[in-house]
């Protein structure tokens, strides 16, 4: 492909034959089913119903008018196997491989929905049928996840019908490099990795940076444990970063990039490299690019796995194939990045806002969100919540509209007691701070984070010292041992706790570890031993009866811990 | 230039200056651990943590650079608690044995601990347990005293190009080891001991062999001999706190005698023994041809590292002994035989600023009196330690000579000690015997200091003999590289492994940094000038060797003695199933 006129025929046709998709009736196929293939959906065994389906269709002779397509992650895992029907929008759930026939041949053939295999908001009586009417999907806000309902992960063409490639497109054609850059910065964009720093102003930097040739990466690490944000963009939409990350190189003079993917993610680097391999042949990737002069590639890195290497410093080195090591910063990788060149670094949710950005532009994107945090925010519900699985919401939207709306409450009418944000080393929020709006600056004063996502929902059978100190012994398991404050400090802090867990804490044991911890945040290395006391500390801060009664009456009010006396 | 603010002074330092180097300027000493100037900057301890204003965290002084305007304060009660802290931690992690230790009041944990009045350490828990190991007969690895400053991997990787330590495992459960936590006997290392030199603690140090000469000296029925190696005189009076760079030869001997020595000897004879040997193999070379450029061979380090990374050049070696193993197999030989004593009960110690020697001395090459030609290397640190043990007060002994015949040399023996010696003491005979003229000016500076490669054409007589020396292993590679593609046209080049040549070896005193080397270099050549004789041919002991033993240089004896060959290495040896 060489013209804009060319990706928009492609475009329109495509768009065309997937009118479906959007509730037009079609006069040559009856249905496209949609099945969700994410990570939760594939270990239920969606595969298998497809097989089923597909066999149906075909005793029922109408394979040829109904297409079968397994999509990123749709997000409500715990539901899982999950689908939508188009035309008519039909929210399947729970699925097992015996109800393909039913789907077939009542929904599809003869248009009658499945009613016990659709979702029924808790008190309701009757279920909802339409994926659009849904509370749980009515609250969100989809922009990184704009296409997992919809697009074949493994068509470029499906991508390019919901408009893909048109910013890419209008960065190379409509705007110069210095606009595209102010673009994103007036866009208010933060990094979605954890440490939301504004994305335009970490292009500008790179595109002032002296030195040559520079680079672009996106960090596919996600190593937080439980948290599949990023694998779900991957894997359900992976042209969106090729088109963030070309746009980026066409921002900073950059013509190679590099995507970081863990090896845990083998789907996701298998449609992420077919992607590559599809954007090549199209001519979006490569030379000369929409014939505007611009070269830009991409190549996969393939993660070894130690949560460490998602810091950035500790990703570039590892790209250079040492040791995933964190080193001190500055130098920033704006100015020396990979092989010491100037780097653009992102995370994968960062690069999926981009083309969305460039496309509608950065005034659209402004109005979604708070003052100081803009856009969405794709969180992983966990813990004791009833829709467990992946969310996108506005930022802003509160911690109750979260757990109590989107995320269904808690099970078995437990009362709530923490959400921990920001992975293993953010901080437990109580029920008190349930209204804060989630952004960045919110969750940083209560002395959480946004981190990349994570959100881990605790009820009252959750003990908050033994949830600190399970979350410290994560940090203990991952901390590259580089630096002394984290490598034994995050150590220590483990040892008390264990003391305290077990009935051996002492006086003063509270004390010791705010000091432990307040010195590791202000003197570790890198980002993990500055956060690896988050839980501790926070806990301490909401729930300082709880050590308390620990170590002084040797009592666990979840019944958690086990004292040996 | 960047001016900023640091406990209130103003300063105006060059961009890329760290806060801990702008504030060297001025007076302020922010402690350090794992920093090593120019070595090791890799911001690991945060020992040297201080505040920065509008700084969200506590920022490392030894990597962090300066900004025009910063507003830095070293010692503000906050930042102190932090430090005290940290340490507080590292000891939390340590064995506390420094009673017992090899490092005991010349270690900078230590140091720390006590500059920081620390003392209580409030927290018990897991201590690193790893093994020691002592698989080399040079260097011990104890894990448990390791700071993790990772001085040892810089110097190994960087200067030496090694590799033979990393980073192993992750958090706490990180050690410094050879890879997949292999042996240090059974992997490339060198032995070169510049980890031991470099490391803060006693994790990583010298085997110690005092033990065994303390042992063969109380044995009457042996006759303990001992060799000093070049770099010794310029050495050993550090141990003593003595200024680096003394001069203490005289004191030196005597006190060797004190500690029950039957005979004390110079390596400088046997240094000297080397240039009309390889000289001589030099002359040879260059005459019917043989492999040229030839490199010299007396570093046991640089020897190792040549069979296992480039065993394609060992024909580019020497086959002369290191001046240690020419003295081991003469003094069972050549001295036995003058002095009739049965070279059985004849115990061989050297003294050596070297660790690589006491793997040297076990290579079973090393044999060809019929025993083992040397019985046990000390380092100048060992000998320092004995003299300590015995409670001889070296600064105050009289200076005292060596004994002959195997204690004579001239100055040209002596400069073996620093990087370019060899190259000069070889010349100024070279020179002589191919013009059969007096050299007009015996100092070859173009040979001396410590550029990590130098270069020269020096003319003797009609042929424009093309010199280069190195010093540390890094910079060999260059000269090695430049071999292996064809394009070096040398004839003749001196490797040292370590950094500055001998006086800077894995032996040496510690500290030892570049400012030291430079004066123990200066100290090397004040020696020189003071020796009445300054060119290794003109040693009359030597002569009268080759008159009485050996007959002449390259002779059949010599062959047996003083000569030996090389083998191939692999880069991991195998593993014994
Ligand atoms: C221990 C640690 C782990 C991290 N892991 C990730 C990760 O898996 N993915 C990621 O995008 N960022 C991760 N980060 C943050 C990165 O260092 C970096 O800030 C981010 O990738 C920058 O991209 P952004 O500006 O788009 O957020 C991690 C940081 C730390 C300290
Ligand atoms: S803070 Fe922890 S993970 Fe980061 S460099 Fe230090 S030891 Fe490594
Ligand atoms: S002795 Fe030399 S080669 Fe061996 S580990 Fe130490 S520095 Fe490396
Ligand atoms: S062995 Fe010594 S030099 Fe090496 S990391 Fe440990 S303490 Fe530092
Ligand atoms: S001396 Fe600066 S971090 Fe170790």
């Amino acid at each position: 492909m060489k013209s804009l006129d060319e990706l928009a025929k492609i475009r329109d046709s495509r768009r065309a034959a997937l009118k479906i998709r959007e509730g037009v009736p079609s006069a040559t196929e009856k249905a496209h089913i949609m099945m969700c293939g994410g990570a939760g959906c594939i270990s239920s065994k969606c595969t298998d119903i497809v097989e089923a389906m597909k066999e149906c269709l075909a005793k029922n002779g109408i394979a040829d008018q109904v297409q079968i397509i397994l999509t990123g992650c749709m997000g409500p895992c715990d539901m899982g196997p999950v689908a939508i029907v188009y035309p008519d929008a039909t929210f399947y759930r729970r699925l097992k491989v015996k109800d393909a026939e039913a789907i077939v041949e009542e929904h599809i053939l003869k248009g009658n929905p499945v009613q016990r295999l659709l979702y029924r908001t808790p008190g309701a009586k009757e279920p909802t049928r339409c994926v659009h009417d849904i509370d749980l999907f009515k609250k969100q806000k989809k922009i990184v996840l704009r296409n997992n309902f919809y697009i074949d992960p493994t068509s470029i063409e499906d991508y390019i019908a919901r408009d893909g490639y048109a910013a890419l497109a209008k960065a190379l054609t409509q705007m110069e490099p210095g606009e595209i850059i102010e673009e994103v910065k007036k866009s208010g964009l933060r990094g979605r990795g954890g440490a939301g720093f504004s994305t335009g102003m970490k292009w500008g930097f790179t595109a002032a940076a002296k030195g040559s040739p520079k680079y672009v990466v996106c960090n596919g690490d996600e190593g937080d444990p439980g948290a599949f944000m990023d694998r779900s963009v991957l894997e359900g939409d992976p042209h969106s970063i090729i088109e963030g990350m070309a746009i980026c190189g066409r921002a900073i003079g950059s013509e190679q990039g590099y995507v970081y993917v863990r090896a845990e993610y083998p789907l996701a680097i298998e449609r992420l490299s077919n992607a590559i391999d599809d954007a090549r042949r199209y001519g979006l990737l490569g030379k000369n690019i929409f014939e505007t002069g611009f070269n830009f590639d991409i190549e996969i890195r393939i993660g070894a796995g130690a949560f460490v290497c998602g810091e950035e410093t500790a990703l570039l080195t590892s790209i250079e194939g040492k040791r995933g090591e964190p080193r001190p910063r500055p130098p920033f990788p704006a100015n020396a990045g990979v092989w010491g060149k100037p780097t653009v670094l992102n995370n994968v949710e960062t690069w999926a806002n981009i083309p969305e950005i460039i496309l509608k532009g950065a005034e659209w994107f402004s109005t979604i969100g708070t003052e100081k945090s803009k856009g969405t925010k794709v969180f992983a519900l966990a813990g004791r919540i009833n829709n467990t699985g992946i969310v996108e919401v506005p930022m802003g939207t509160t911690l109750r509209e979260i757990v109590f709306e989107i995320g269904g409450g808690i099970p078995r009418k437990k009362l709530f007691k923490a959400v921990q944000t920001g992975g293993p080393s953010g901080g437990c929020i109580p029920a008190d701070y349930l209204d804060t709006p989630v952004d960045y600056d919110s969750l940083g004063a209560l002395g959480a984070i946004m981190g990349s996502g994570g959100m881990i929902v605790m009820d009252e059978d959750t003990c908050m010292v033994d949830i600190a100190k399970f979350f410290i012994d994560f940090c203990v398991d991952e901390s590259c041992g580089k630096c002394s404050p984290c490598r034994i400090g995050t150590k220590r802090m483990l040892e008390i706790l264990e003391r305290i867990t077990t009935g051996n804490g002492k006086e003063g044991d509270i004390e010791l570890l705010q000091e432990l911890a307040t010195t590791i945040k202000s003197t570790a290395l890198c980002g993990l031993g500055q956060t690896a006391p988050n839980p501790v500390l926070s806990t301490i801060r909401y729930f300082r009866h709880e050590y308390e009664e620990h170590i002084k009456e040797h009592y666990c009010r979840s019944g958690v811990c086990e004292f040996k006396e | 230039m960047i001016t900023l603010t640091i406990d209130n002074q103003k300063i105006a330092v060059e961009e890329g200056t760290t806060i801990l180097e702008a504030a060297e300027k001025l007076g302020i000493k922010i402690p350090t651990l794992c920093y090593l100037k120019d070595i090791n900057v890799i911001g690991a301890c945060r020992i040297c943590v201080v505040e920065v204003q509008g700084a969200k965290a506590y920022v490392p002084a030894c990597v962090a650079p300066v900004a025009e305007g910063m507003v830095v304060r070293t010692n503000t009660p906050a930042v102190i608690k932090a430090r005290k802290l940290i340490l507080e931690l590292i000891l939390s992690d340590h064995p506390m044995e420094c009673l017992t230790c090899v490092r005991n009041q010349n270690c900078e944990l230590q140091k720390l601990a006590e500059a920081f009045g620390l003392t209580e350490i409030r927290f018990e828990g897991e201590k690193t347990s790893y093994p020691i190991d002592n698989s080399s007969p040079a260097i011990v690895r104890d894990p448990r005293k390791c700071v993790l400053c990772r001085r040892c991997v810089a110097v190994c990787t960087e200067i030496q190009t090694v590799n033979a330590i990393q980073a192993q495992e992750r958090g706490f459960n990180s050690l410094i080891a050879p890879a997949f936590n292999e042996q240090l006997a059974n992997v490339e290392c060198v032995q070169c001991g510049q980890c031991s030199l470099v490391c803060p603690t006693a994790a990583i140090h010298e085997v110690d062999d005092t033990g065994r000469v303390w042992e063969a000296l109380a044995d009457p029925k042996k006759h303990v001999i001992v060799q000093t190696a070049p770099a010794t005189r310029v050495q050993v009076g550090e141990t003593i706190g003595a200024e680096p760079g003394s001069i203490v030869t005289g004191q030196m001997v005597a006190g060797l005698r004190r500690l029950g020595f039957d005979k004390v000897f110079d390596t400088d004879f046997t240094a000297d023994l080397t240039i009309l040997e390889e000289g001589n193999e030099l002359l040879q070379r260059i005459q019917t041809g043989g492999t040229l450029p030839m490199i010299t061979s007396c570093s046991p380090g640089w020897i190792k590292f040549a069979e296992h990374f480039y065993p394609d050049l060992l024909p580019h070696l020497s086959t002369c002994k290191s001046p240690q193993q020419m003295f081991g197999a003469l003094a069972k030989t050549y001295y036995a035989e003058k002095a009739g004593i049965d070279p059985a009960d004849i115990f061989s110690v050297s003294i050596m600023p070297c660790t690589a020697k006491k793997y040297e001395c076990t290579r079973p090459e090393m044999k060809s009196s019929g025993y083992q030609d040397v019985d046990v290397v000390l380092t100048s640190r060992e000998l320092g330690r004995m003299f300590k043990q015995a409670g001889l007060d070296m600064a105050n002994l009289p200076e005292e000579e060596y004994d002959a015949p195997l204690g004579i040399s001239t100055g040209a023996g002596e400069i073996f000690g620093a990087s370019g010696g060899v190259m000069e003491a070889a010349l100024r005979t070279v020179y002589e015997v191919v013009t059969g003229k007096e050299l007009p000016n015996i100092n070859f500076t173009e040979c001396r200091g410590l550029t990590g490669v130098k270069e020269a054409t020096v003319q003797v007589g009609d042929l424009p003999v093309k010199i280069a020396i190195t010093n540390g292993l890094g910079n060999a590679r260059k000269v090695l590289d430049k071999i292996r593609a064809g394009e070096a046209d040398y004839h003749f080049i001196e490797i040292m492994c370590c950094p500055g040549g001998c006086i800077g070896g894995g032996g040496s005193p510690i500290p030892t940094d570049t400012e030291i080397r430079l004066k123990r270099i200066d100290a090397t050549y004040t020696e020189d000038e003071r020796m009445a004789l300054r060119k290794s041919h003109e040693n009359p002991a030597v002569n009268e060797l080759y008159q009485e033993f050996l007959e002449k240089p390259l002779g059949h004896k010599s062959h047996e003695l003083l000569h030996t060959h090389y083998t191939k290495r692999n880069r991991y040896q195998e593993e014994e199933c």
